[in-house]
């Protein structure tokens, strides 16, 4: 039996990536997988928690944030298209047009 | 008290006209504006005719509870009206002669541009006017007499395009606000010391008190502060400069506001005060010595002014001043007595010089008019009933009611031979001054072609009148007014033979203590009688001496007179002694340290420096907003950083 502790660790490894890869990235695909490296660093918490205390909750969260995730993919990779149709780059740094 | 519920539509029925005259005026067609303006005030004065009508002097007063306003603790001022004897004779002044005038300016102010907001105006005066009459309280009366003063600033400054007209508003304003500080404070003390602002309950409680004759207290503060009240509204020493100016308003204003009715408000606040008065025979007086003093100080520059309006408004000061006499030596019915006839005679001696400037087109100056006796008949006719009233010519109304003041300031227990000796000889300047007009304007030839012949051209003085050319006679619209005042000039003053006046009046204000006296006395009263008649006579042969038979009199006595004669034609310089000791102090010290020291460096700075250090802190703060997406998510995982580690830290604490 592996211990939660190591599930934990796991997962903040894997969030720790995400946030990281958000903040460093400049490829906007790159960022977006950031966060669905965030969301799942959560699931894996969620379904280890769920496992530990047998509490079938956090295994029915982990569906919820796949069906939201799924559905932010779909729109989140719309609106990266249409970015790309308009400026022609997924740089985020060039896209900046709402500074003062 | 009796109830009369009918009361409180007296001054509403005006503030009706107004409201829809103000608020609809400037799309209504003329004859709409015309028609609600006249009906409103006409309705007033037809149910003050009523409540006349049914007025007994056993059920009065009449009481009218409108609503509560003010409940403070033990201290309470209501909506409530009042009448009784004293208010009667205002009521039906004020409606009266205010309907006519009305019924005047239809026809004067026909073609101004701003004919309903003359006539809103006008209504509103009238509702002001009723509501400081019918009053019940001191606090009703001073929304009254605040607010004619409003009305008076309004209508002075009808053609406020015009600097002068504007001026003389706020100087009317301005003026009145200092006696209005002495008539709150008056009020403040009647309230700390007897709890109540209501007539009734005031006097009431003043009435068991002695009269403050070993010195001065409190009696003695309030009456002289509601004097300077009084001193203020109805233009004596040492307020009366705004009343000439007061003139710059159109005529019938002139003849409404400034002569008949709002300048007596401070006549009547005395006669109504007058328990308080009757116990501070200091502040009596004060307030008989002003007047008097007034009269005479009045009358003398009426002497020399030429424009026909001035005339008429510094010889409203002077007998203004005859009314505070008669107040100051308790001949309160006197003084009331002389306000009513004064209403009429003033009122159409106004409207006359109104009718006249209109025939003229525009010209006020005396030295440009003469010989209009004939292109004019009728205003002439009038104007002459008015005068002979005014110079105290019996049977006319003046000469009943100067003479009975001049009598009481000789007679009464409070008066003096002084008081009658300066009232006699401001009498035959009255007389002059008057008949100076009338021959001025009305003999001799014409002036007004003649001085056109030079080039010089006569400007219209009053915008809404037309063009120069022949004199011509004012339409009926404005002789009928001028013909029932000349008749009420005529047969006013009858209501006064026997003291009947005095009589109706003493439930107000007591039968008069030399009543039993007076038999014994009637041969000095007849002799006095005869002194004014004469002087007033005198007056009229000088004038006519000076003005018709000799003209060329008049500038050589100016001449040999010199630098009196300078002072009086400048109004003693009263005008510019207060612009250098009030006026420009002021202004200075205002300049100095209200607007360069507080204004600018403590106010201006304050607010400046305050948006100054916000823009600041924002220009540093702006550059976080860089639109760098990844700086904004270096921020919020900062923030959550920051979040997870405080609650880490407080989970820990625990």
């Amino acid at each position: 039996m592996v211990p939660l502790s190591y599930y934990l660790v796991l997962s903040g490894i894997l969030f720790a990536c995400g946030v990281l890869g958000f903040l460093i990235k400049r490829n906007i695909i790159t960022i977006f997988m950031s966060i669905e490296l965030m969301l799942n660093g959560v699931n894996l918490s969620f379904v280890a928690f769920a496992a530990h205390w047998h509490a079938l909750a956090g295994q029915v969260f982990v569906f919820f944030v796949m069906v939201v995730a799924a559905a932010e993919a779909a729109v989140g990779l719309a609106i990266i298209i249409s970015v790309y149709r308009t400026r022609e780059t997924l740089n985020v740094d060039q896209v900046n047009l709402l500074k003062l | 008290m009796t109830q009369n519920p009918y009361l409180w539509l007296i001054p509403t029925l005006p503030l009706a006209g107004a409201a829809i005259n103000g608020f609809l005026g400037r799309r209504s067609s003329k004859t709409a504006v015309t028609t609600i303006a006249l009906v409103f005030p006409g309705l007033a004065f037809a149910l003050a005719l009523w409540i006349a009508f049914g007025f007994s002097s056993a059920a009065a007063p009449y009481g009218c509870h409108l609503a509560h306003w003010i409940r403070s603790g033990n201290f309470s001022a209501d909506f409530s009206f009042y009448l009784d004897q004293l208010s009667l004779v205002m009521l039906l002044v004020v409606t009266g002669v205010g309907f006519l005038i009305h019924v005047y300016s239809v026809g004067y102010m026909a073609e101004d541009p701003s004919y309903y907001r003359f006539f809103t105006y006008l209504n509103l005066f009238m509702f002001f006017m009723l509501m400081l009459i019918l009053a019940n309280n001191y606090l009703v009366m001073f929304i009254g007499w605040e607010g004619v003063g409003l009305a008076s600033y309004l209508l002075i400054g009808f053609w406020f395009t015009k600097d002068s007209a504007a001026s003389a508003g706020k100087k009317a304003f301005i003026v009145n606000r200092i006696g209005d500080f002495g008539f709150l404070i008056a009020l403040f003390l009647i309230i700390q010391h007897f709890g109540s602002l209501n007539f009734t309950e005031v006097f009431n409680k003043v009435q068991p008190l002695g009269a403050e004759t070993s010195g001065a207290g409190l009696l003695t503060a309030i009456g002289i502060l509601l004097m300077v009240g009084a001193c203020g509204k109805s233009a004596q020493i040492p307020l009366y400069v705004w009343l000439p100016d007061a003139m710059e308003g159109p005529t019938p204003v002139s003849a409404l506001i400034h002569a008949a009715t709002m300048v007596t408000a401070g006549v009547y606040m005395v006669a109504r005060s007058h328990v308080i008065f009757e116990r501070a025979p200091i502040a009596l007086t004060l307030v008989a010595i002003i007047g008097t003093l007034t009269a005479l100080f009045a009358a003398t520059i009426g002497i020399t002014q030429t424009d026909i309006k001035k005339v008429l408004a510094y010889s409203t000061v002077s007998q203004l001043g005859y009314m505070f006499m008669a107040c100051g030596v308790g001949a309160f019915s006197a003084g009331i007595f002389h306000l009513m006839t004064h209403a009429f005679f003033k009122g159409l001696l106004f409207l006359a010089a109104g009718s006249v400037i209109h025939a003229v087109g525009g010209e006020q100056d005396m030295r440009k008019m003469g010989g209009l006796r004939s292109y004019i008949p009728w205003t002439f006719l009038t104007m002459g009933i008015a005068t002979l009233a005014i110079a105290g010519i019996p049977p006319f109304a003046g000469f009943w009611s100067k003479d009975e003041i001049l009598w009481k300031a000789f007679s009464s227990e409070h008066g003096s031979w002084i008081y009658w000796l300066i009232g006699v000889i401001t009498a035959f300047i009255t007389s002059f001054y008057m008949f100076r007009l009338l021959f001025m304007t009305f003999f001799g030839d014409y002036q007004g072609a003649q001085v056109d012949a030079h080039g010089h051209g006569t400007h219209g003085h009053e915008q809404g009148v037309h063009g120069h050319g022949e004199p011509h006679e004012s339409p009926a619209v404005m002789l009928v007014p001028l013909m029932i005042l000349a008749l009420l000039s005529v047969v006013g003053g009858l209501v006064g033979i026997g003291n009947g006046f005095e009589h109706f009046l003493a439930p107000v204000f007591g039968t008069s203590t030399e009543t039993a006296a007076e038999g014994a006395s009637h041969g000095t009263e007849l002799l006095l009688m005869a002194v004014s008649v004469t002087v007033a006579v005198l007056g009229f042969l000088l004038a006519f001496v000076l003005y018709v038979s000799k003209p060329e009199l008049p500038k050589k006595i100016a001449a040999s007179l010199g630098s009196l004669y300078d002072a009086v034609l400048n109004k003693y310089y009263v005008d510019e002694i207060y612009a250098k000791v009030f006026v420009k102090p002021l202004v200075d010290g205002s300049t100095a340290v209200l607007w360069q020291g507080v204004d600018r460096k403590v106010i201006d700075d304050t607010v400046n420096n305050a948006a100054d250090g916000a823009r600041h802190v924002s220009d540093e703060v702006r550059h976080m907003q860089s639109g760098n997406l990844r700086s904004y998510a270096g921020w919020i995982a900062a923030g959550a950083a920051v979040v997870i580690a405080y609650m880490v830290w407080r989970g820990v604490g625990q």
